[in-house]
């Protein structure tokens, strides 16, 4: 019964879906206000739908209720209730209906936090939305139903593929979800904006938090991912270049470039089409993403359905919404204005060359990650491309990334001074190729790699530090984005730290112990005490107890074991590891080898600077929910930068918010009026630090407010 | 006073001519100029990256096509098939088996630790080159996730070596 619900459910919520797509655009492009205001209701609605037939499936896996063919593949009586909530989305068609909830959820947060926009843009962003709504919930109900039946019901249910069966693992799919479904709404705003031909600041603005918290969560499940598969897999390796982590990579990349874009389309007016196309682009990816990993297309560990009717369904949706959003691009790209006047050496430059950098490097890894399924598909053969082109390619690029990021965050809009910035910059410069220079010989062996990285390193992370200290010093109230810039790239830093240091000082030994052998590490000896069986509750294992000595003392027990899980008769390894600040310990077991005394292969690793990768993605996080929470972009859109501006004069000494609205009202200025005459406002703009000079702006501005012809 | 030594030495430089000339030029101008240069800074990227993709690409043979000798002798290469029953050998340092398409088989030789899914008479792929005495020496075997799930070039080798087999019944027995 509950399976019947749940698809009846599903179609009603595909019906809201296509009232919520088709009426308020039309209702939005001929003016009529009753359709627009269908847009609201319709996505909370939805959300509600949508969440009634997700309640049903997990309803399905919590009763184990093996007549629904999806529960008797994906789960049975023995799994514990935590991983049989994961279940659901354990396999293809749960996790579209992951998708498809976390859509509806963002959906009704823009709804909800947007009551200050225009009822035109809001309608058109949630019509967008609708859109992508009713492609998923197609997809879902044509080729992949969770809520189908099998009858007769099985008695028991097959296992899920124990690799899943981890914390891990339960909370990655839903994170990279949330940042994969994200980067709709940044679209959606791209093509509501698109669509009026009304790319303006404003738009920006709106959009900016949204993609911000979206790159967060996407940054958060790239993270969890990587950490699932260095403890999970047994290989100790954090990064494989498997085509499912470049799938999240490249919207991740596209996604940052994306944010520092919109911010020079935000506070300068500029980079307005450019931006556009990120936003595209990180849709398109986010898509090609799901595609990827879910139509079986991949020779990847991840590639557990293979259904080509899925691949096409979802290769003609990403047709359509790429080729629709391109045309709409092409015919609107012409009445785009560019931005406010920039000079060659500019934090608008700089913002360029990011965003240039990112966008090739995503498409370095998009012609790995494709070319093999493009060849295979031609019947040209099968290849496939290692880690060793995504390393020779990718490393050279984020080197001048990682260089100018800093000169990018101190050089000023506009034109910026040389000298100036020298002057700045010269000491810590100077620090980190000391440091870079010197630090590798007080932990190994010194290399130009560990070098170059290391420098790198420091040299993000001491001048992000300086520029943070210099602006505490200042007196005034600091803004959220301040500090959410600050803290991303300053977790960019860390994790940069981090990798070159694994890279340069892991040391691997794949080795064979036979009770009572000895393996030594640096200081470390590792010593295998004894190997026993263990229960659990749906596997049985072999466990060893491996200890570790210092310098002769035992500093700690590690029990890897080998489990061979009951329901599934697979195999699996669980590595040991012990993580301090400075290294991980890591010892994984093979298998047992022949001959008269026991032995084991083992693989006994030791690992610096793992947890700093790690602590480094959780404080880019951090950095993205910080910018994102930002009190500016609570700030009522309806309230005009005037008012703004008058604010925070009032409050008086708050010199980050002023310096805000001198750019907001030079971007505003630029959105008004055209060519020269804003030059000489934006020159006045520049040199006002004082509120004399802001109010004379202010009148400016009105003027100009009400000389704005209203297209 | 060392930063007046340094202010005319940057000074010199930020009135380099194209800061000046730049800064001149109209909008639409520095749009210009500014996708000029960032295409012709893509093409040497692109160049770049073309040339570490060439020299990384890892093709796929099937122990038919290496018994034919199309394999290339001094490259990596891949190949895919099933672990043949009964033939793998641990031994001390180096492990032992042979895939097969069943059509041809191939020795493969491994030092390491295998994947906990490799087992006889399931599909694998290995990436290695040619060794003298005409077999394969494996720098790494492939761990594939899912005890049902076979690779796809291993199902590929085994079909294409069993279509290749009936066609040449059909021939020999028309």
């Amino acid at each position: 019964m509950i399976a019947e619900l749940g698809q009846y459910i599903l179609i009603l919520a595909l019906l809201v879906a296509l009232v919520q797509c088709v009426l308020p655009m039309v209702g939005s492009l001929t003016k009529q206000h009753a359709w627009q205001y269908l847009a609201r209701p319709t996505a909370w609605l939805q959300c509600a739908l949508i969440a009634g037939a997700y309640a049903c499936l997990l309803t399905g896996f919590l009763k184990d209720d093996f007549s629904i063919a999806y529960v008797a593949e994906h789960s049975n009586h023995l799994l514990p209730t935590p991983y049989k909530v994961a279940a659901v989305w354990g396999g293809h068609e749960g996790s579209l209906m992951l998708w498809v909830l976390f859509l509806s959820i963002w959906t009704s947060l823009v709804a909800y936090f947007s009551k200050s926009l225009p009822i035109g843009v809001i309608s058109r962003v949630l019509s967008v939305l609708g859109f992508i709504s009713v492609g998923f919930i197609l997809f879902i109900l044509f080729t992949s139903n969770p809520f189908l039946r099998a009858l007769p019901a099985p008695i028991e249910g097959h296992d899920l593929n124990p690799l899943l069966q981890d914390p891990g693992l339960v909370i990655h799919p839903p994170m990279l979800y949330m940042g994969y479904v994200g980067m709709s709404v940044a679209f959606a705003f791209a093509i509501a904006a698109l669509i009026t031909g009304r790319l303006d600041s404003a738009w920006s603005r709106w959009s900016r938090p949204w993609t911000v918290i979206a790159w967060s969560f996407l940054t958060l499940g790239i993270g969890l991912g990587s950490w699932w598969a260095y403890y999970e897999l047994g290989w100790g390796g954090w990064w494989f270049w498997d085509p499912v982590e470049n799938a999240s990579l490249m919207p991740w990349l596209v996604s940052t470039a994306l944010i520092h874009s919109l911010m020079v389309t935000e506070k300068r007016g500029g980079f307005k089409a450019w931006t556009v196309l990120l936003a595209i682009a990180a849709f398109s990816l986010s898509l090609l993403g799901t595609f990827l990993v879910r139509s079986g297309v991949l020779t990847s560990v991840h590639a557990f359905a293979s259904d080509p009717t899925r691949g096409i369904f979802v290769l003609c949706f990403l047709a359509i919404v790429v080729g629709s959003s391109l045309t709409l691009f092409a015919w609107r790209a012409p009445t785009v204005t560019l931005g406010g006047t920039m000079g060659l050496l500019s934090r608008e430059t700089f913002m360029l060359l990011n965003s240039v950098l990112l966008s090739v490097a995503t498409a370095a890894v998009l012609l790995g990650t494709l070319y093999p399924l493009v060849i295979d598909a031609l019947n040209l053969g099968k290849l496939s491309v290692g880690p060793p082109y995504f390393n020779l390619v990718f490393a050279p690029l984020m080197v001048p990334v990682l260089f100018l990021l800093i000169p990018g965050t101190v050089a000023k809009w506009r034109s910026a001074n040389l000298h100036e910035m020298y002057l700045q910059l010269r000491w810590t410069a100077l620090i980190s190729v000391i440091l870079g220079a010197g630090l590798p010989f007080f932990v190994g062996e010194w290399s130009a790699g560990v070098f170059a990285g290391w420098t790198l390193g420091l040299w993000v992370g001491l001048g992000t530090l300086q520029h943070m200290a210099g602006r505490v010093l200042k007196p005034g109230r600091i803004g959220g984005s301040f500090w959410g810039m600050h803290f991303a790239h300053l977790g960019l830093a860390i994790v940069v730290l981090g990798i070159t240091g694994v890279k340069s000082f892991e040391v691997e030994r794949d080795v064979k112990m036979a009770i009572g052998d000895e393996v030594t590490i640096k200081p470390y000896v590792f010593r295998l005490n004894s190997i026993g069986e263990v229960k659990g509750a749906n596997y049985t294992a072999s466990q060893a107890e491996i200890e570790v000595l210092n310098s002769g003392e035992s500093v700690l027990l590690l029990k890897p074991e080998k489990r061979h899980y009951i329901s599934s008769a697979m195999p699996m390894t669980e590595a040991a590891i012990s993580s301090n600040l400075w290294r991980d310990l890591y010892v994984s077991m093979g298998d047992p080898l022949p001959g008269d005394a026991q032995q084991w292969s083992m693989r006994i690793y030791y690992k610096p600077f793992v947890p700093w990768l790690w602590v480094g993605i959780l404080v880019m996080v951090l950095g993205g929910v910080l910018a994102a929470m930002d009190r500016r972009y609570r700030r009522t859109t309806a309230q005009s930068p005037l008012q703004t501006a008058a604010q925070a004069l009032s409050v008086g000494g708050e010199v980050g918010e002023l310096d805000d609205v001198h750019t907001e009202l030079a971007s505003q200025l630029n959105d008004a009026t055209s060519g020269e005459q804003l030059n000489v406002q934006e020159a006045r703009l520049n040199d006002s630090e004082s509120v004399a000079n802001l109010s004379d702006l202010s009148e400016l501005a009105d003027g100009t407010h009400r000389t704005q012809p209203q297209s | 006073m060392g930063s007046d030594r340094y202010g005319t030495f940057t000074d010199q430089v930020s009135s380099f001519i194209i800061f000046k000339r730049f800064d001149r030029m109209t909008p639409r101008q520095k749009r210009f100029w500014f996708i000029t240069s960032g295409i012709a800074v893509l093409c040497i990227a692109a160049v770049f990256v073309l040339n570490a993709f060439q020299s990384n690409l890892v093709f796929f043979f099937t122990p038919s096509q290496v018994a034919h000798g199309e394999a290339p002798k001094n490259r990596l290469f891949r190949i895919g098939g099933m672990v043949k029953d009964g033939t793998l050998k641990k031994g001390a340092d180096d492990i032992e088996f042979v895939v097969t398409d069943f059509t041809s088989e191939v020795s493969v030789h491994y030092s390491g630790l295998l994947p906990d899914l490799f087992k006889e008479g399931k599909g694998v792929v290995a990436q290695g080159r040619l060794n003298a005495e005409g077999g394969f020496t494996a720098t790494e075997v492939l761990a594939k996730h899912d005890e049902n799930y076979m690779p796809p070039e291993a199902k590929g080798a085994i079909d294409k070596a069993a279509l290749e087999r009936a066609s040449k019944t059909v021939k020999d027995n028309p």
